[in-house]
């Protein structure tokens, strides 16, 4: 991939190998000899890492799903009996909880840099919009797993983001529910929805694995875009993958597995929310339902439309708009650095998400006090939500006719020639 | 569970200084926990087998009169083999028969004696605490309504966690500021969800007596069933704090070699 392979079979196994199923010269090609730009920096060790948290994840889910049992009765005395009985039970839980949140903390840094350094623009749109998918593969997933231990925010999240189907009623009368319905396998959240949650949460994870192999052949194709986001112009400008790459990524997912591990061992439930130690219980509804930290955001655009349908259509294109940044985006210029508009909109979209995320953290009648003014959350949220649309659907077109980008270097190799200039 | 209190605490200060001097103290809202300092918190922190032998003593002749404790077994309050309690097995075998379990079926079948009565037999150390009512409408109708929750995940289940409970156990019962009206029946409780509770104030000075010549006080016992019931929700803590300070060494270790490996590997890059 990427040019000619510059593989050579030494021993006479590896060449009778090579030309019967070339396995060898695969590897060799995509993860060694693999031409890499020079000028990669630690916001590209990302891909690296998550690869790493998806193995983590599959590790300590396969060990977990021995232990586990999925039925509405016995599901959350089977996670306690985890975290009792087996042998060191309590760390592949407390991995494999903390591991979705490191996971999505991974993805998100990947995104931000994708958005960043213009990495979704030609030829890289297929690439990204694989990434898009994974994302929402790996949504999927987290929510399906967060349902399995069988707590009053398992239960309740389940319950909340299903009715979201109910919403399509509005519509098409009864249809909604009746997709719910089936959805639920029964008239509400129950056995038979645990346990074709189960199944899908264990499905899923391969399926992210099968398209985590088509995200990484679509990188090798064109090969990795750049800081600088200017095109490789020869050998010059680029290293093999090994043993640069490799060690480099090594030592940052090292960096990332400790500052993770720190949260197993000395805050497992940091990122958790009390109300799942209490078991599921349907006649009992929470006095705040709060999804996982990483879904805050959509869960605060949901929370700022009033009206149910709208809400549901508007948290759906919040995530669908990614799909379409590759042809939103209309500058010639694809890295952020050489884009003074863009560098302050990218910068304060990066804001406002933080900012969706805390207000979907709190109650929906909640605001901010500022002296004697209250501000409702619910405003914020919906400036918030305003500004994300309006970034990818209005800001992203124009700037690309409006702004005046910086001259670009010539090659990776001479920029600070080209900066000279 | 640290981190997560310092922020919340972090923001209801902030909170705080913008509202508090606007209005008076707001009753519908429930008090923050009072902070305390348990010997299980921060990296290297570890139970305090007295402190949990005399908060284990606090749940069974007070708490356990309501509460259940369903997770755990006898098996656990045990040190050895590899156990995070904090008795020895020949002690947990004298607790355990010191209660009555439900018992199967005798040679001839019966599940009941002569009056009717469920067959019962001493409990063995593989036996879990029995609980003391026989269902949750039971629970209910002997606390007027309200139902005791289970303790053996309390402590992690609550916001604010260690500090919570052993708020509500020394709140309970607190003289109610004036103009707040108290349901008949219940009780005033500032750190409590609407500040009024239906569980009576469990603790006073020399509930129980501690075997240990401990003194008695009502701060003393709280702070003991605090323990008691952390450890019972978190009974792995110890072996978390230990393996975790090898396993941060070996990744600072790994790391340091790796960024040497990566200096090495780039010197000559350029």
């Amino acid at each position: 991939m990427s040019g000619p392979s510059t593989y050579v079979p030494k021993s006479g196994f590896s060449r009778w190998m090579d030309s019967r199923l070339p396995l060898m010269r695969f590897a060799h090609d995509t993860m060694l000899a693999f031409p890499t730009p020079k000028n990669l920096n630690f916001w590209y060790a990302f891909g690296a890492i998550l690869t790493f948290m998806l193995g983590i994840q599959i590790l300590t889910g396969v060990v977990l799903a021995m232990h586990y049992v999925a039925n509405a009765d016995l599901a959350f005395n089977s996670v306690e009996g985890i975290m009792r009985n087996i042998n060191y039970g309590w760390l592949i839980r407390y991995m494999h909880a903390n591991g979705a949140s490191f996971f999505f903390i991974a993805v998100y840094i990947h995104m931000f840099r994708g958005l960043y350094y213009g990495s979704y623009k030609a030829p890289r749109e297929v690439l990204w919009i694989l990434g898009v998918i994974l994302y929402l593969l790996m949504v999927a997933t987290a929510f399906f797993g967060y349902v399995l231990p069988w707590g009053q925010m398992s239960f309740w999240g389940a319950t909340v983001i299903t009715n979201f189907f109910s919403a399509l009623d509005q519509i098409t009368p009864h249809w909604g529910s009746a997709i719910a319905t089936w959805l639920w396998g029964g008239f509400a959240v129950g056995d038979a929805t645990l346990n074709r949650f189960f199944s899908l949460h264990y499905l899923l994870p391969f399926v992210i694995a099968g398209v985590v192999a088509l995200h990484i052949w679509a990188l090798h194709v064109p090969g990795n875009n750049n800081p600088l986001g200017i095109d490789v112009k020869g050998p010059q400008d680029t290293l093999p993958f090994h043993p640069y790459y490799t060690v480099k990524d090594a030592f940052y997912v090292a960096i990332f597995a400790l500052i993770y591990l720190a949260f197993v061992f000395y805050a497992p439930n940091f990122f958790g929310n009390p109300d799942n130690y209490t078991p599921a219980n349907p006649v009992v509804t929470p006095p705040d339902i709060v999804p996982e930290w990483y879904l805050l955001p959509y869960y605060a655009m949901l929370r700022s439309v009033p009206q149910k349908l709208l809400g549901v259509i508007v948290m759906a294109g919040s995530l669908l708009t990614l799909l379409f940044i590759p042809w939103l985006d209309t500058s010639k210029v694809r890295s952020t650095r050489f884009r003074p508009m863009m560098k302050q909109f990218f910068w304060f979209f990066v804001i406002d998400c933080a900012i969706l995320g805390y207000c979907g953290s709190q109650s929906a009648d909640a605001s901010l006090t500022l002296g004697s003014f209250a501000l409702p959350l619910v405003w914020i949220a919906r400036l918030a939500t305003l500004y994300y649309f309006g970034f990818f659907w209005v800001i992203m077109p124009l700037l690309g006719i409006i702004e005046r980008p910086k001259p670009l270097p010539t090659s990776i190799s001479q920029p600070v020639l080209a900066a000279a200039e | 569970m640290m981190t997560m209190k310092v922020l919340t605490l972090a923001f209801a200060a902030l909170i705080a200084t913008s509202a508090s001097a606007l209005a008076a103290e707001d009753l519908s809202q429930p008090q923050e926990p009072i902070k305390q300092s348990w010997s299980w918190e921060g990296p290297f922190g570890m139970y305090d087998r007295a402190q949990l032998q005399r908060g284990f003593q606090v749940y069974k002749e007070v708490c356990s009169a309501c509460h259940s404790l369903n997770l755990v077994s006898f098996n656990d309050l045990s040190y050895e083999h590899g156990g995070t309690g904090m008795f020895s097995d020949a002690q947990v075998k004298a607790i355990a028969a010191g209660y009555k379990v439900p018992a199967g079926p005798d040679e001839k079948g019966n599940t009941t004696d002569e009056s009717g009565n469920p067959l019962m037999r001493p409990g063995i150390p593989a036996d879990h605490f029995p609980a003391p009512f026989a269902n949750e409408e039971a629970a209910r109708a002997a606390n007027g309504g309200a139902l005791p929750p289970d303790q053996s995940l309390l402590v992690k289940a609550r916001e604010g966690g260690a500090d919570y409970v052993y708020s509500i156990v020394v709140g309970d019962g607190a003289k109610p500021p004036h103009g707040f009206k108290v349901v008949e029946g219940k009780y005033y409780d500032p750190y409590f969800a609407g500040r009024t509770i239906g569980m009576p104030p469990p603790l006073r000075d020399d509930s129980v007596t501690y075997s240990d010549g401990t003194k008695a006080t009502l701060d003393q016992e709280a702070q003991d069933v605090t323990a008691f019931l952390s450890w019972a929700a978190e009974p792995k803590l110890e072996d978390r704090h230990r393996i975790g300070f090898g396993v941060m060494l070996f990744m600072l270790l790994l790391s340091g070699l790796l960024f040497l490996s990566y200096r090495k590997v780039w010197k000559d890059a350029h």
